[in-house]
């Protein structure tokens, strides 16, 4: 029995033993001399994992009396998690060396957060929920703060180290009370409960909860740290705060959603759908204004947060086939967003003035001139992620758009759409620098080797993703049966 | 082969683009000669390919030829096909890509990009006129803002940042109606199929999307939900082509767009906005449109009258030509909704036939920006001294412009004319007058560029075109004289689809008139 249990979690086990041992060995050796190594091996670990899980998982099971979950949902959502860490710890190797901040506790960190992560989407328990979600919140205060000696840091790391433990404690009194009103912290158990009986104590406990995790994934209203983190943290951290974090909170959503609360739909639908449309509206318009693009890149991931949990909302209304079809929407609007994101950013650690990082958008001007085939590649990840097509940016907007009409959520659908176009000027805009802008004190743009091909590979994923979208439809759509049927 | 003709068509360029971005290395003389050898080579290929294309069509067959479907991603479907009122628009746009190309010999500013964002614009300008599935229209119709915005705001005049900008949120704004008109269309009849479906499929031409009356905000909207999505169509379109009053964005993007982005702007990109009054607007909101034509006159009518008279106070010339352009686009809309054969087919001569004509004169606009650097009319006169070979040329397309019969010019106004006086007289006497005007503006450009002795310090050692600019021009003068005077060339194979068209359009009214009757 527990042998079984433990081969289940087999994965985070390796992971956590991992980041013991790597914490060990860099204690004991030439600490931040092995830094280095200890990126690439542990970027190597974490693909690794990926390949085995991608491609050994299968079927579902549980563990631990259906406290851990394998099933194709979470192999999905962990797949994504997994390659996503492993290409920020790879780009922002060069960053953090070359402005003197890489220390060997970063890797270590990072694969904490990772097994935080792999936890909170194999959750069947409000228990196991709350633990990886707060192994993996712990670890990214951390990374937050890391660069010691600069203010800006220190307050991004405080500021979200307070404001997400409110979020956590929002998050426990509503699962304190669905617990209360339940009598079971298992997922299952709760939605048997359910079934006979929906109290208004319970509601309480779901809008509560949910309200946790919309902080997570930096849903409108809940958004308010976003900006600061983003700004204050060092950027290879912002980095990866824009990518696999934000998959894991949205599977964790859909998974509770679905696994405990999936007999009342209707009650969480009209939330997740509200957040969507206060999150894409505010990461529009507030967006720009925007003079830093790291500022931007915190709006441009509330808005499409919004995007993403079009999909989730949409599953709410219709048969469980249109269900389906959202949640499959949102895990490829997840998958194709964190791509995005990796370009991007790929491109954002390489921008510099006189030797020290710079994040301006009016640095921007006239890249094209100084490194034009960057500037494509940049030119194409912001049309990608204005939604234009025929960059897959597009075919992620389109799928969620699509199930939320064909959810009969036309509403919804329209409202997206409207909201892509006022999100669409400010992509404009960063392009206009780029194209258009006069040449006065550009920025340099110094990549690494890694950055360079990294944001070379998803400038050609952004249009060869329209052929066939790499074929993600297919696990994205197990996934999403796993989660619903 | 035939079946995958239209995807070699549509992705030839695209082809050709790709390579240019991955393997041409350098910005010397030699990379820079064979970018521009590459995209002439290249868009000559597309246009031999489309020549084919027009050879194997079978102009008496009034549905969709060489339909091309696979399984695409999200349950879409790449479905491309042309019929008799597509297949000339890609005709048009591959006769006049190489010659574009070759127009922008000359250009020194970053050239690779310069050709490659014209070869990717030619494959979503072809995409546009054979995409037989809504999304599919939807995404090449937006994605051809892209390279435009970067031609006009990278290779444009003082002024351009400012004009790329007007014209993409102009034509982003009103394609996003379009999209929420699109999302609605696809829930009401379950497809986003077009054309061509394969048997027993619905598809969005023949599904009769209702009409009945009812009450919005207020509102009593007659024609119901036809008209609200005919509405949010025309918004898209309407800027596309463009009509007064949404016809501001075009002069600038003109005045500042590098001669070649001019042309294409001119001669294709304007167009799109007429095919998609064809392909969507009447046919699938037939009660719309029908309710709506008076709109559209009048509107048609008033660019007609009041560009012409705008064109006439120009004091630069692109700026001239563009609004000459926007009146000829009003003898367009109003053929299109005249909706009788006269008027359909003339209205796309008109298109093909200004496709041709506004190319040239911009192209020799061109010409003489490319030895003084000034579009103002004021800086030239007298260049018949000087340059006798472009005074002939720039003759013939401002006759061409004004409709001297003969010319291909004079077809698509006479009949679109002839098309509206049988609906509307009134109308029909503004669009007529409107020929006046174009007399009037184009033959006082002529004459105060051409005409006169030559005074000016700064034209007295203007050189006359080079052979390559001769040899530019020569396609373009024969095709305007081959349709002029033999119009059916056009028409024939038009014909069958329009007639298709039209039957359908009338046999729609009646019944749902009828429909109407009974609720």
């Amino acid at each position: 029995m527990t042998a079984v249990d433990f081969n289940t979690v087999l994965p985070e086990v390796i992971l956590a033993l991992y980041a013991m041992a790597a914490l060990m060995f860099g204690v004991y050796t030439g600490k931040d001399k092995v830094a280095v190594p200890l990126v690439w091996a542990t970027a190597g670990l974490f693909v690794a994992l990926a390949l085995w899980i991608g491609l050994g998982g299968e079927g579902s099971r549980t563990a631990f009396h259906g406290m851990f979950n394998d099933d194709p949902f979470a192999r999905f959502a962990k797949v994504t998690i997994l390659v996503s860490s492993a290409a920020v710890l790879v780009m922002s190797q060069d960053y953090m060396q070359r402005y003197n901040m890489l220390r060997f506790e970063y890797p270590v960190i990072v694969t904490l957060a990772v097994t935080g992560m792999m936890m909170m989407v194999s959750a069947g328990d409000l228990m196991a929920l709350y633990m990886g979600l707060e192994l993996q919140s712990l670890a990214l205060y951390v990374t937050a703060a890391m660069r010691r000696d600069s203010a800006k840091s220190s307050e991004a790391g405080l500021k979200y180290f307070v404001l997400g433990s409110l979020s956590s404690g929002m998050l426990l009194f509503g699962a304190s009370l669905v617990y209360g009103f339940t009598g079971t912290t298992q997922f299952d158990g709760i939605f048997a409960a359910l079934q006979a009986d929906v109290s208004l104590g319970l509601l309480f406990g779901l809008v509560f909860m949910l309200a946790g995790l919309a902080f997570k994934i930096s849903a409108a209203p809940f958004h308010m740290w976003t900006p600061d983190v983003y700004e204050g943290s060092p950027t290879p951290v912002t980095a990866f705060f824009a990518t696999a974090p934000k998959v894991a909170a949205m599977a964790l959503i859909a998974r509770l959603a679905w696994d405990a609360f999936g007999s009342i739909p209707a009650q969480w639908g009209q939330v997740l759908a509200a957040l969507s449309v206060l999150s894409m509206y505010l990461g529009a318009i507030a967006a720009i204004g925007q003079k830093d693009i790291k500022r931007l890149m915190a709006y441009s991931s509330i808005a499409h947060m919004g995007y993403a949990l079009i999909g989730l909302a949409a599953a709410t209304t219709g048969t469980a086939d249109q269900a389906v079809q959202g949640v499959q929407a949102m895990l490829i609007y997840m998958v194709i967003y964190v791509t995005m994101g990796v370009g991007s950013f790929a491109f954002i650690l390489g921008m510099e003035r006189n030797g020290r990082p710079v994040t301006d958008i009016a640095s921007l001007k006239m890249l094209s001139k100084t490194e034009p085939l960057k500037a494509l590649a940049l030119l194409m990840l912001f049309f990608s992620l204005a939604g234009v097509p025929p960059f897959i940016g597009f075919y992620a907007k389109f799928a969620v758009l699509k199930a939320a009409v064909d959810a009969g959520m036309v509403w919804l659908a329209v409202a997206g759409g409207i909201a892509s176009v006022i999100g669409a000027f400010y992509y404009l805009r960063v392009v206009y620098f780029i194209y258009f802008g006069d040449t006065e004190d550009p920025a340099e743009s110094r990549m690494s080797a890694v950055q360079w091909v990294l944001m070379m590979a998803v400038a050609a994923i952004l249009v060869l993703g329209a052929i066939n979208l790499f074929g993600i439809e297919e696990p994205a759509l197990t996934a999403a049966k796993a989660l619903v049927l | 082969m035939a079946q995958q003709l239209l995807n070699i068509i549509l992705f030839l360029p695209l082809v050709a683009a790709l390579i240019m971005a991955l393997f041409l290395r350098g910005d010397d003389e030699a990379a820079r000669g064979n970018a521009k050898y590459l995209a002439l080579f290249a868009t000559i290929a597309t246009f031999l390919a489309s020549l084919f294309l027009l050879a194997e069509f079978d102009p008496s067959n009034p549905d969709f030829q060489f339909v091309t479907e696979r399984d695409w991603i999200l349950g879409l479907k790449w479905r491309l096909g042309v019929d008799g009122i597509s297949i000339l628009f890609v005709m048009l746009t591959t006769f006049l890509m190489p010659l574009v190309i070759w127009s922008a010999w000359d250009v020194t500013k970053r050239v690779k990009e310069y050709m490659i964002a014209f070869l990717i614009l030619e494959t979503l300008m072809i995409g546009v006129f054979c995409a037989l599935d809504l999304v599919m229209f939807y995404l090449f119709f937006e994605a051809g803002l892209i390279p435009m915005f970067l031609i006009i705001g990278v290779w444009g005049g003082v002024n351009r940042i400012y004009a790329a900008f007007k014209f993409f949120l102009y034509t982003f704004l009103g394609s996003v109606l379009m999209l929420v008109a699109m999302i609605f269309m696809y829930m009401d009849a379950g497809t986003t199929c077009i054309g061509a479906c394969g048997e027993g499929q619905v598809s969005l031409l023949t599904h009769t999307f209702s009409f009945e009356a009812f009450d919005l905000l207020g509102i009593h909207v007659v024609g119901g939900v036809q008209t609200l999505l005919f509405l949010a169509f025309f918004a898209s379109f309407a800027v596309k082509m463009p009509m007064w009053p949404v016809h501001t964005w075009l002069p600038d993007a003109h005045v500042q767009a590098p001669t070649a982005g001019s042309v294409i702007l001119a001669a294709v990109m304007l167009k799109m906005g007429g095919y998609g009054f064809l392909r969507f607007s009447l046919p699938m909101f037939p009660v719309a449109s029908d309710l709506l034509a008076p709109l559209v006159y009048w509107m048609s009518a008033i660019a007609v009258v009041y560009t012409s008279l705008v064109a006439l106070v120009q004091s630069d010339m692109k700026k001239l030509i563009a609004y000459s352009s926007v009146a000829h686009m009003g003898y367009v809309t109003m053929g299109i909704f005249a909706m009788n054969q006269q008027g359909v087919d003339g209205a796309i001569f008109q298109m093909i036939s200004h496709g041709f004509i506004s190319g040239a004169l911009f192209l020799c606009v061109g010409v003489i920006y490319d030895r003084m650097h000034t579009r103002e009319i004021d800086a030239y006169g007298g260049l018949v001294n000087r340059m006798p070979a472009y005074a002939m040329v720039f003759m013939f397309f401002t006759m061409a412009n004004v409709g001297l019969p003969g010319t291909s010019g004079f077809v698509g106004e006479f009949l679109t004319i002839m098309g509206i006086y049988q609906v509307n007289t009134w109308i029909a006497f503004f669009a007529a007058s409107g020929v006046i005007f174009s007399a009037s503006y184009a033959l006082w450009l002529y004459r105060r560029v051409v005409f006169g002795t030559l005074t000016k310090d700064s034209l007295k050692l203007i050189t006359d075109m080079t052979a390559r600019e001769k040899l530019i021009f020569a396609p373009l003068v024969a095709m305007t004289l081959f349709l002029g005077i033999y119009p059916s060339a056009v028409t024939d194979i038009i014909g069958p689809s329009v007639t298709h068209l039209i039957e359908n359009y009338r046999a729609a009214l009646p019944v749902l008139a009828e429909q109407a009757a009974m609720h």
